[in-house]
């Protein structure tokens, strides 16, 4: 007989109620005979995703009380980082379902399943966050994963949604089986698949041919390399990023990096945390490559979603140096830098995803020409986002490279932090050409564009967090070393 | 008692609600334009006030108005700020550019958000030189290069997009050394003392380092600012900057952004590592010079009147590098009041210029001739400038540059008298430029030009003025300024002969 484990509830409340509302939506869409209304569906996203914020303040106030605890036969961790992570998640999702409420409108995407469909892959970000076990995370990455490969190819008016969302499922369905190989045979290696006790069993044994677990350990770290687009595993991204819709990309950028990323560090930094100087010169790479390819590349776009996608490889890259530092400086910077993504990326997509049109099919830089002329207020929130993502100073951006390069650095890698900081140099010169075209003074008579009530608040939210974070990171730098300090094995 | 630092935040803070002003009344023609000017006097007035107020006795460092609040400590990231008599005169040119550009090189395209950037350059450049915590110096030092790639890109001439690129781009890189030195020196502390990340300039300039990474370190800071300044061979985006800028972005670049540069080398390069200097001073020495005379050299045979007054500045800022890390006291208040002698200077050279493009729409010099017999008044108040910058006796580039020269021959002879063969050059070039430009036969169009107006007359009154005052009577100047300098260089030569 098997026994059911107990489960604390509170922790995974988050998981529940995002799955629960996906599920009751798609239940209620199902049972009634009369179409459901696309902002019901939205208000209970929002709702949805208050309720999560809500559960994790007091989540956050447990642990402060009890300490962090494993739960669900030490599958789910409730801890301060996967609190923080919920918090990001929910906060991704509450944005993502009033802009693609605007966009759906917009593009003629009729019926309800974008917000099912993004509610339940919340979920899955969440859960790889909180996950204590790879198999969990596996179950997070897939639900994640699945999610958006739908998500990808919702805009039916579009061929290239569809061509994007193969190429995804393709080489995500590869990157899942590399990464539950790499499971596989770290429990072979280990005889376990719970992070915790895989960290007490590497460090109370001596491997004397430690193989195996170097095998399934890069086979893991290659399937999240994959995952957040790190070069040379980022070759799905540019084509993905362009073909999605709008808002789903936006998304995509930012959940699918939180889940990831926290996803990433409990395995390297928790699991395989005591050979971390095996994964390192990999991470170097990782990090050296996307930063500067990222870069590189995003020079010769003319195509604002695709250089979105390379300068987010480059993000990446800087994301990963937290990783590759390994102190609690580093995990608290990576977090940070993840967490402002964010809304920062989510506004951004917000903004083109208004400029593309009905058609989502304007993505050319050059139809930014001259739209901080006509208008003004739109073309600065995009301005200060961009700068924001160049790192500029007292926007959010420049903490949060800062605060990586300065874990880097801490943890003796000038190199990298020179490398990285110099790649920062090469990516402002399309930030740069970007901003200064939306200013630009030649005569191109365009229509103005359309600012829904729900998608500018979405802008105006992200551009206030850039603007008063980024004079004040007072606050979540507080929220990010919290989450970290005691994180570490 | 020293004085409340709510001075040096008003300082910071009154641009800052100038934009809100000025955007609150952009829709009516002409308002931002007086909104601009009366921030500007504001500030004007804000920092005469402080300049007036600061005690150079007040303690031991010079130091007055100071503060710090430490903003998030995980990041080290602090609000501190503070005056000293490096600081003083670099605080009043940043007010002064401001209200002299903005009254003397108004630019109608789209004034709202033209004055915008210029005020929040305002802040960052003025935030720099008030910063006594490095981050902070850092955040404020990286800020000024957005508004100025602003102002080039979207106000500037033919070529604006690249020059304004090309100027990012090299500064930016530049900075990159800058920052990873700020967070190595904060991290070789913060391991030290076991405690707080922190930035803090008393802090750091404590903090014991070797002879190697001192050196290190030093090339690191030096990289950033010798590209800001520019000091040759970092040199080669100024031009193209320079000349395709608006005037007023030219007036703010070079008449006050280089400074940064200069001031960052005398300020941390030299106050945070001094045991580098005996193996550096030379290298730097001899680049400054080389500055000096290349500078003078191509601005004999530039094209323009901007890159004239571009290559002039490579030279003049050879000659402020030369007093600032000759080691001697003396050369190094000259080198500080020339920052701001060259500065008033080049606003003055700049306001000219603009006033020979509005009305000629070009500044080549081969299509200026013989403006002298229609406009007397603008050749009479170009010579003053073009004399205080050749370093005529009695005029405000004589005392700084002869200063520099002095101490500098003290300590290091041979550079010192190489760098006087930039004296002469300067006088070449300015007169000949002068005679072609003014002199000689005019044709058509430069014998219609019509003279300087009163309003352009008035604008050039506090720059005559300031080369005048300080030619005859610097000792006011000195005397606010020679206690912090002399502090460092005793601490220099302490911490060299110590370790």
């Amino acid at each position: 007989m098997i026994k059911i484990p107990s489960a604390h509830y509170l922790a995974i409340a988050p998981v529940l109620i995002y799955f629960g509302a996906s599920l009751a939506l798609l239940i209620t869409s199902a049972l009634r005979r009369s179409r459901l209304s696309a902002s019901a569906a939205t208000s209970l996203s929002v709702l949805s995703s208050v309720a999560v914020i809500v559960v994790a303040v007091f989540e956050w106030l447990y642990v402060s009380r009890h300490g962090a605890s494993e739960t669900v036969a030490h599958a789910i961790v409730l801890d301060r980082f996967g609190v923080l992570a919920t918090v990001a998640v929910a906060l991704g999702t509450l944005l993502t379902s009033l802009v693609a409420k605007d966009w759906a409108t917009r593009s003629k995407i009729l019926g309800i399943e974008n917000q099912i469909l993004i509610l339940a892959t919340s979920a899955g970000a969440i859960m790889m966050a909180v996950a204590n076990d790879l198999i969990v995370i596996f179950l997070g990455l897939e639900i994640l994963s699945i999610g958006l490969y739908v998500l990808v190819a919702m805009d039916r008016h579009r061929a290239r949604s569809a061509e994007a969302a193969l190429k995804y499922f393709l080489l995500g369905g590869l990157a899942a089986a590399i990464f539950i190989y790499g499971v596989a045979i770290l429990y072979g290696a280990t005889g376990t698949t719970t992070i915790s006790t895989m960290s007490l069993y590497f460090a109370t044994n001596y491997l004397l041919h430690p193989g195996l677990a170097y095998l399934g350990g890069a086979l893991v770290l290659i399937a999240f390399a994959f995952k957040v687009a790190a070069v040379p595993f980022h070759n799905w991204a540019p084509d993905v990023y362009e073909g999605a819709p709008t808002p789903i990309t936006g998304y995509m950028a930012a959940i699918v990096k939180v889940g990831a990323f926290l996803g990433f560090i409990r395995v390297i930094l928790s699991g395989l945390g005591t050979n971390l100087d095996t994964w390192r010169p990999i991470l170097f790479a990782l990090i050296v490559l996307s930063t500067v390819v990222g870069a590189v590349l995003g020079l010769a776009q003319k195509n604002v979603k695709r250089l979105l996608a390379y300068s987010s490889i480059n993000q990446a890259g800087f994301m990963l140096l937290g990783l590759w530092a390994g102190t609690a400086r580093g995990v608290a910077s990576t977090l940070f830098f993840v967490c402002t993504y964010v809304p920062v990326i989510i506004a951004t997509f917000a903004i083109v995803g208004l400029v593309s049109g009905a058609s989502d099919e304007a993505h050319d830089i050059d139809s930014y020409r001259g739209l901080g002329r006509r208008q003004p207020w739109l073309g600065a929130a995009l301005a200060v986002l961009l700068l924001s993502q160049l790192g500029a100073p007292f926007t959010l951006g420049f903490f949060a490279k800062f605060s990586v390069v300065a874990s880097a650095l801490d943890a003796s890698g000038t190199t990298l932090g020179l490398v990285t900081m110099l790649s920062a140099a090469i990516a402002a010169v399309f930030y740069l050409r970007w901003t200064q075209l939306l200013f630009a003074d030649d005569k191109v008579s365009q229509s103005r564009v359309e600012i829904p009530a729900a998608t500018g608040t979405v802008i105006a939210l992200g551009v206030a967090t850039v603007l008063i974070f980024g004079v004040w990171p007072t606050p979540i730098m507080w929220l990010c070393q919290h989450a970290s300090i005691a994180f570490l094995p | 008692m020293m004085h409340s630092s709510w001075w040096l935040s008003a300082l910071l803070l009154v641009p800052l609600f100038g934009i809100a002003l000025v955007l609150l009344v952009r829709r009516r023609p002409g308002a931002s334009y007086v909104a601009g000017i009366g921030v500007a006097t504001v500030e004007m007035v804000l920092s005469i006030i402080v300049a007036w107020m600061y005690n150079p006795n007040i303690s031991r460092t010079g130091i007055d108005f100071a503060t710090r609040h430490v903003i998030s400590a995980p990041l080290g990231l602090a609000y501190d700020v503070s005056l000293d008599g490096i600081s003083l005169l670099m605080m009043l040119l940043t007010s002064l550019t401001l209200l002299l550009a903005l009254i003397g090189a108004r630019d109608k395209r789209r004034e709202p958000a033209l004055i915008s950037w210029l005020l929040v350059l305002t802040t960052a450049s003025m935030g720099s030189f008030l910063a006594h915590d490095l981050l902070l110096f850092f955040l404020f030092f990286e800020l000024t290069l957005v508004p100025s790639y602003f102002l080039i890109s979207q106000w500037g001439g033919a070529e604006r997009i690249r020059a304004a690129m090309k100027f990012f781009v090299y500064t930016f890189v530049g900075s990159v050394p800058l920052l990873i030195g700020i967070l190595f020196l904060g991290f070789k502390n913060q391991h030290y003392v076991r405690g707080a990340l922190d930035f803090s300039y008393t802090t750091l300039s404590s903090v014991s380092l070797t002879h190697t990474a001192s050196v290190v370190l030093f090339c690191a800071f030096g990289f950033a600012f010798a590209v800001k300044a520019p000091i040759w061979p970092f040199h080669t985006w100024s031009p193209i900057t320079y000349a395709e800028a608006p005037t007023a972005g030219s007036i703010e670049m070079s008449a006050l952004l280089a400074k940064l540069g200069s001031y960052g080398l005398v300020r941390f390069a030299i106050g945070l590592f001094p045991l580098a200097l005996n193996d550096m001073r030379p290298i730097v020495l001899t680049l400054a010079v080389i500055g000096i005379l290349y500078g003078s050299a191509m601005a004999c045979v530039a094209a323009d009147l901007k890159r004239v007054i571009a290559y002039s500045s490579v030279a003049q800022m050879g000659f402020i590098i030369l007093g600032a890390i000759s080691g001697s006291k003396i050369a190094m208040i000259g080198a500080v009041l020339l920052m701001f002698n060259h500065g008033v200077i080049t606003i003055g050279f700049f306001l000219l210029v603009g006033f020979i493009e509005k009305r000629r729409q070009v500044n080549t010099i081969k299509d200026l001739r013989g403006l002298q017999s229609s406009a007397p008044v603008m050749a009479a108040l170009f010579t003053v400038v073009l004399l205080a910058s050749i370093g005529l006796p009695g005029l405000s580039g004589f005392i700084s540059e002869y200063l520099i020269l002095l101490g500098t021959f003290a300590t290091h002879a041979w550079w010192a008298v190489f760098g006087a063969l930039g004296v002469v050059g300067a006088a070449l070039y300015w007169l000949w430029v002068y005679q072609r430009v003014f002199h000689g036969q005019a044709d058509s169009k430069n014998r219609e030009i019509e003279d300087v107006n009163s309003k352009e007359r008035w604008v050039l009154v506090p720059v005559v003025a300031l080369i005048l005052v300080l030619g005859v009577f610097p000792r006011p100047a000195i005397d606010k300024i020679s206690p912090s300098i002399t502090n460092l260089i005793v601490h220099v030569s302490q911490a060299g002969a110590s370790k």
